[in-house]
């Protein structure tokens, strides 16, 4: 490295340091010959050289282009790209598509986050209630979330099938009539919100059981010997102390559904989107827009609006978060 | 009273967890059946057969499939934990003039979605000629900026100490970092790792945009695909299916108790 003088540079010590004595055999010592920040600097700037250019063209370079190539009316070639200013956002206003997609998504975030959140917080409460088997039931509640999602939502679209699906064959025992789930536009939104939570539940269980474990038992002695009842308990030290993990959860929940695609391209791979548009997400109509009809600024378009979305989670996150929790 | 409470909350789980696992079983079931059974749905095969998996992995690229996917996410992996280790360690322990910005720059990426992002990429791999190439596969995947903020975190933790005693035996800043701190952090590396190749292992978007023939797919699009022009023989989508759930399931069972362990640690830390 810099300095190969090092060792001759070395200022004149009268006695031995305390590391010499230990290491009798003269470890080379600190290299001088450059003065200790600008030798920190350097190394700093030699560790960081690769991942900041990767950043810098991987990421951040692209989010700024993907604003630029939306201002411009899409062709491969880039000397005939034309400037078209707004003119996307202005299309953007009035597509009926665009609006239908941005409502689903919405309804999925509303519908499906809501309830990963009470069903995992309900799940972990019981683990947290028990004492054998804990381990074995949480890894079976776990397991969806590590398979990958396009082979599972082929497994639902087969489980889920009308005619021969082995969900409607378990309903039929109960008399409940056969329903159409994913081929009926008024029911296929709802399926696949629970395909996904069916997905996501097991992450929701284990951040909740941490926090619950993270609670310290005191509180709930001190409250109980004050004549606390187990809904009191709840309501007033086990909600507020949660109150972090829950924020994490809503914010993670969150951006996951708003950017929810795999999913639905593969329950219903014949016709994404569909029946009838109603399971059609922003990020699937980005995808459309993007590599099906090759409309890539109007696509680009979009994803500033979805990156919008996402912002604002992030930053309501921020503020959340920032609030102390008084207990 | 409370036996009975603890009884019904047994009940309860067990029931929840029967919900959670039936799909695999079923799939799984079904892949054993010959077409002819599939829509009977009796749970178990009359006349299990294994000829659905031969025809998965013998009359597609699936083998291959599953080398794709391997390869691109084990690649990915080993360089994220190596340069998100590396980054994390400059930005806690070393001092350098633009630390903050660097960090917040790089903490920055982490709102921007994938969707906004890959509409460039294609742009900038067509005209590179990444498309449909490993390395169009795997580059944008290299460094996770999460992973950078995971690993400050723990590196933050460790006593500046330990590493000066390095320097002072003569350790490079490399090789004090690569000696000392990173087999430190082994806990951190090891969640990461298991995200990463995990996420890599199942991700979807990115590769259905930028393979183009069936011999580079990943395992899911190349399950997705096959499935999509298998029609009705859903024995055979399970299979594929199963093919491509099950290692992940059996790996995952193996290691269950790190990788839950790993999300409460990332989560918490994250």
């Amino acid at each position: 490295m810099a300095g190969g003088l090092g060792f001759v540079a070395l200022p004149y010590r009268p006695w031995p340091q305390a590391t010499e004595l230990f290491m009798p055999k003269a470890s080379p010592p600190e290299k001088r010959s450059l003065p200790l920040a600008t030798r920190e600097a350097l190394w700093a700037l030699a560790f960081l050289a690769i991942p900041l250019a990767f950043f810098l063209f991987i990421r951040i370079w692209p989010a700024f282009q993907a604003l630029w190539l939306s201002l411009f009316s899409w062709h491969a070639d880039p000397d005939q790209r034309s400037f078209v200013g707004l003119e996307h956002y202005h299309k953007m206003l009035d597509d009926p598509n665009l609006r239908k997609a941005l409502q689903n998504t919405l309804l999925y975030t509303l519908l499906g986050v809501p309830t990963q959140m009470a069903l995992g917080l309900l799940i972990a409460l019981m683990l947290n209630a028990i004492t054998r088997l804990r381990d074995l039931f949480r890894a079976i509640y776990f397991a969806p979330y590590v398979t990958p999602a396009a082979a599972i939502a082929w497994v639902f679209s087969w489980m889920l099938s009308p005619n021969f699906g082995i969900v409607n064959e378990i309903l039929g025992w109960f008399g409940i009539p056969p329903q159409p789930f994913l081929t009926k536009p008024s029911q296929a939104l709802a399926t696949v919100t629970m395909v996904v939570v069916w997905q996501n539940l097991g992450f929701q269980v284990v951040l909740f059981l941490a926090g619950l474990q993270n609670i310290p038992r005191d509180y709930y002695e001190a409250a109980r010997i004050d004549g606390a009842s187990p809904f009191q308990l709840f309501r007033h030290i086990t909600l507020p102390l949660l109150n972090p993990v829950m924020v994490f959860s809503a914010v993670i929940g969150t951006i996951g559904f708003l950017q929810l695609f795999t999913q639905v391209v593969n329950l219903n791979f014949t016709d994404q989107g569909g029946p009838l548009g109603s399971t059609l997400t922003l990020a699937l109509y980005i995808y459309q827009q993007a590599f099906a009809r090759f409309d890539l600024g109007y696509a680009a378009a979009i994803t500033v609006l979805l990156f919008a979305l996402i912002l604002v989670i992030t930053l309501l996150q921020l503020r959340l978060l920032s609030r102390r929790v008084e207990y | 009273m409370r036996r009975l409470a603890t009884l019904l909350l047994y009940l309860a789980l067990l029931l929840g967890s029967v919900v959670m696992f039936f799909p695999f079983v079923w799939m799984f079931l079904t892949s054993l059946k010959p077409f002819a059974e599939i829509f009977e749905l009796k749970l178990l095969p009359q006349a299990p057969t294994l000829e659905n998996y031969r025809e998965v992995l013998f009359d597609t690229q699936f083998p291959r499939w599953f080398f794709n996917s391997l390869l691109v996410a084990s690649i990915t992996t080993l360089s994220v934990l190596f340069f998100d280790a590396l980054v994390g360690y400059t930005l806690a322990k070393l001092r350098f003039p633009g630390r903050g910005f660097v960090f917040v720059l790089i903490l920055s990426t982490l709102m921007v979605p994938t969707e906004m992002l890959v509409i460039p990429w294609y742009v900038m791999s067509t005209q590179y000629g990444w498309v449909n190439t490993y390395w169009g596969l795997l580059f944008p995947g290299l460094i996770s900026a999460f992973g950078v903020f995971l690993m400050r975190q723990f590196f933050e933790t460790l006593p500046t100490d330990l590493l000066d005693a390095g320097r002072i035996d003569g350790l490079s800043e490399f090789g004090v970092f690569w000696r000392i701190a990173f087999p430190l952090v082994r806990p951190a590396l090891a969640a990461l790792g298991i995200f990463t190749f995990l996420g890599n292992w199942n991700a979807f978007l990115w590769p259905l945009i930028v393979v183009q023939t069936p011999e580079m797919r990943t395992v899911p699009i190349g399950v997705a695909l096959f499935s999509s022009e298998a029609g009705t023989a859903w024995n055979l989508i399970m299979a594929a299916s199963s093919l491509a759930v099950l290692p992940v399931l059996l790996v995952f069972f193996f290691f269950q108790r790190q990788i839950i362990e790993g999300v409460v640690l990332t989560g918490v830390k994250g």
